[in-house]
């Protein structure tokens, strides 16, 4: 168990920096989840603190310690991979038992840590068995087992469940959070499945293009998204980001597309700066009448996910090629194509982004 | 076969059963001639049956000393074989192992440059580097040793390229989840590397051991005392221009002795050849 803070930590690929100054500081027993899409350094930043690619620059300090040029078994950390990386000529035992080996501890406490593991993970019944023998749900335990038998400083996980089915995926979810909770060892987390995301961490780490966008508790990240990119990638359906004016006198936002809006409970910026307004799917209500409504959307297309339905379409009134809007309505609701919906944005619940820094207002 | 006809099924074992003849009888000709005496087999038409000198003439070629090959015994002939056919083999499969080891895993200054060093040696025939071999050798003082024989031998860029395509194929991950684990260049070479190659080694060393104890040229070459002789040479030099001159028997008895530990090879390490030439463990 221990701290983990990274400082200005850098990676370049020849005259390509890949990762652009990421700063972090990890409590001792912190969940830390790092997401972002594909391509944007999350991966290899996890690989920098484990030791497996060279920091170009910055420093890494793992338990008080710089571990900039210390090598993989030095830093005390576990790693589990995405295709689970077990060795596959070695029973389950040795895979979890293999580390211990080498770090050249006594037969009996290796027993004894692999078997508590083993329990820990229910895979006491497959000790005997070769990875090839097991299911992929079971691998991945034997992953997790091969990490938590370490007792290492911190828990390094490279998209584990990504090689899962969606059911085993919720699964093994709840088992990491739940192990990871019992033995409060610091972990990394990297993925790009927001819900994996928002689920596990105590903290997030959004990475966009090797910068980190927000780092902050799922919630904060939903609520108050730090910029244009956390916005449109944390939840799902993305919010809806349209460009807008601040109009003069009060008279709320001029849309792009046309038409003005003026949202409840919002302190707006001063009149004629430019900004994306941006509402979540789930923060816009069916109301009755255009006179109750923010704005009127006409519904190209319905997808009625039983829970709720979603309502795809334009604003009322906007040019050709506006951006489409989204809408989560209650399961029940009745539309159709072609409809014209009136709707309201729930008071307090608007973003806004500066059009030029796409940072939040 | 799609279709499984009756006509079809007898046409195609027929086929196979001529194709199995064909290859066959010329071996057991060569062991009912090593069961026959001399003046049978220079009277025609030869037996198609075994005859009854079985135990005399093997006899008489593993422990007589036959003439023709200066007094030495088909065992002593034998035995140098089976020296040099492993030590190929081991030799062989030691140092091509290791090569892709470097190549495929560390990054090193003039790495590319390595290997295609050991990939163009591929191109050359044996022929045209066996002159400054045999002046290297004769420099080191090595003919007639069984150093001699093996060593110029060893160097081998197929099999190098054959461990490097296999060792291309084990995922990053778990050459990265070794270095998490605090396996050094060794331990990973031994513990994981090693292993997991165990049944292209197997196959290899089939290949290699027939290679090695087929050899022809390079002994003759390199040998100059009888008693260091391979058993290919041996028979070679057991058979003289004049028919009559020939211990024809004792010749064909040193060709089942010469047959029978390739066979051998082949035979108990089917299994592990056919795995390491079908598929890989993962």
């Amino acid at each position: 168990m221990a701290t983990i803070s990274l400082r200005d930590v850098r990676k370049s690929y020849g005259s390509q920096e890949v990762i652009h100054g990421v700063n972090l500081d990890v409590a001792d027993g912190e969940f830390i989840v790092i997401v972002g899409p594909s391509g944007c350094g999350k991966s290899t930043l996890l690989r920098m603190v484990a030791g497996l690619e060279a920091i170009s620059a910055g420093t890494i300090e793992i338990a008080g310690r710089v571990v900039n040029k210390l090598e993989p078994r030095e830093r005390n950390i576990a790693m589990v991979f995405q295709n689970y990386a077990l060795y596959p000529h070695m029973s389950v035992f040795d895979n979890m038992a293999y580390g211990l080996k080498i770090a050249g501890l006594p037969k009996d406490e290796i027993r004894a840590r692999v078997d508590k593991a083993a329990t820990m993970l229910q895979l006491e019944p497959y000790l005997q068995r070769k990875p090839r023998e097991l299911s992929g749900g079971q691998r991945q335990r034997v992953a997790m087992g091969r990490a938590l038998v370490r007792d290492p400083a911190a828990f390094l996980f490279d998209e584990p469940l990504s090689n899962l089915d969606a059911k085993l995926r919720v699964q093994m979810r709840l088992e990491i959070k739940q192990m990871q909770r019992s033995v409060g060892t610091t972990s990394l987390y990297v993925t790009h499945d927001q819900v994996e995301a928002m689920t596990l961490a105590d903290r997030l780490v959004v990475m966009n293009q090797g910068v980190a966008e927000q780092i902050g508790t799922p919630i904060t990240v939903y609520e108050r998204p730090a910029s244009v990119f956390v916005a449109g990638f944390i939840g799902s359906p993305a919010m809806n980001l349209v460009a807008a004016e601040v109009a003069p006198q009060g008279r709320g936002l001029a849309l792009a597309g046309g038409g003005t809006v003026k949202p409840r409970d919002t302190a707006l910026p001063d009149p004629g700066r430019k900004v994306l307004l941006g509402v979540r799917p789930e923060h816009l209500r069916l109301v009755n009448g255009a006179n109750n409504a923010d704005f009127e959307i006409r519904v190209a297309a319905v997808e009625a996910l039983g829970a709720d339905t979603l309502a795809h379409g334009h604003a009322a009134g906007a040019a050709e090629g506006a951006p489409m809007l989204v809408a989560r309505l209650p399961g029940g609701t009745r539309v159709a194509p072609g409809d014209t919906l009136p709707l309201a944005i729930d008071p307090g619940m608007t973003h806004l982004f500066d059009a030029g820094t796409s940072r939040r207002i | 076969m799609v279709q499984n006809n009756q006509g079809s099924r007898i046409v195609a074992h027929a086929v196979l059963i001529l194709g199995i003849a064909v290859v066959a009888f010329p071996i057991y000709y060569t062991f009912v001639a090593s069961t026959l005496s001399l003046q049978t087999i220079l009277r025609p038409p030869l037996p198609l049956l075994p005859g009854r000198e079985f135990f005399t003439n093997y006899a008489t070629a593993l422990f007589g000393g036959v003439g023709r090959i200066g007094g030495v015994d088909v065992g002593t002939l034998l035995f140098n074989t089976t020296v040099v056919a492993l030590a190929v083999a081991i030799g062989k499969i030691v140092i091509s192992i290791l090569s892709a080891y470097a190549i495929v895993f560390f990054r090193f200054p003039f790495r590319m440059f390595f290997f295609w060093t050991i990939f163009l040696t591929l191109m050359l025939p044996i022929e045209v580097r066996i002159l400054p071999t045999y002046k290297v050798m004769v420099d080191l003082g090595l003919i007639d040793t069984y150093t001699g024989l093996t060593l110029p031998l060893m160097a081998s860029a197929t099999a190098t390229l054959l461990f490097r395509q296999f060792f291309m194929t084990i995922p990053g991950e778990l050459v990265e989840a070794a270095r998490v684990d605090g396996a050094g260049p060794m331990r990973f070479f031994f513990d994981i590397l090693l292993p997991l190659s165990r049944t292209n080694i197997a196959a290899l060393f089939v290949i290699l051991f027939i290679y090695g104890w087929t050899q022809y040229l390079w002994p003759l070459l390199v040998t100059n005392s009888n008693d260091m002789n391979t058993i290919v040479i041996g028979l070679r030099k057991m058979i003289s221009f004049a028919d009559a001159d020939t211990e024809w028997h004792l010749v064909m008895v040193t060709c089942v002795l010469a047959i029978l530990p390739p066979v051998l090879v082949v035979v108990l390490m089917q299994r592990w050849f056919v795995k390491g030439l079908v598929e890989t463990e993962k």
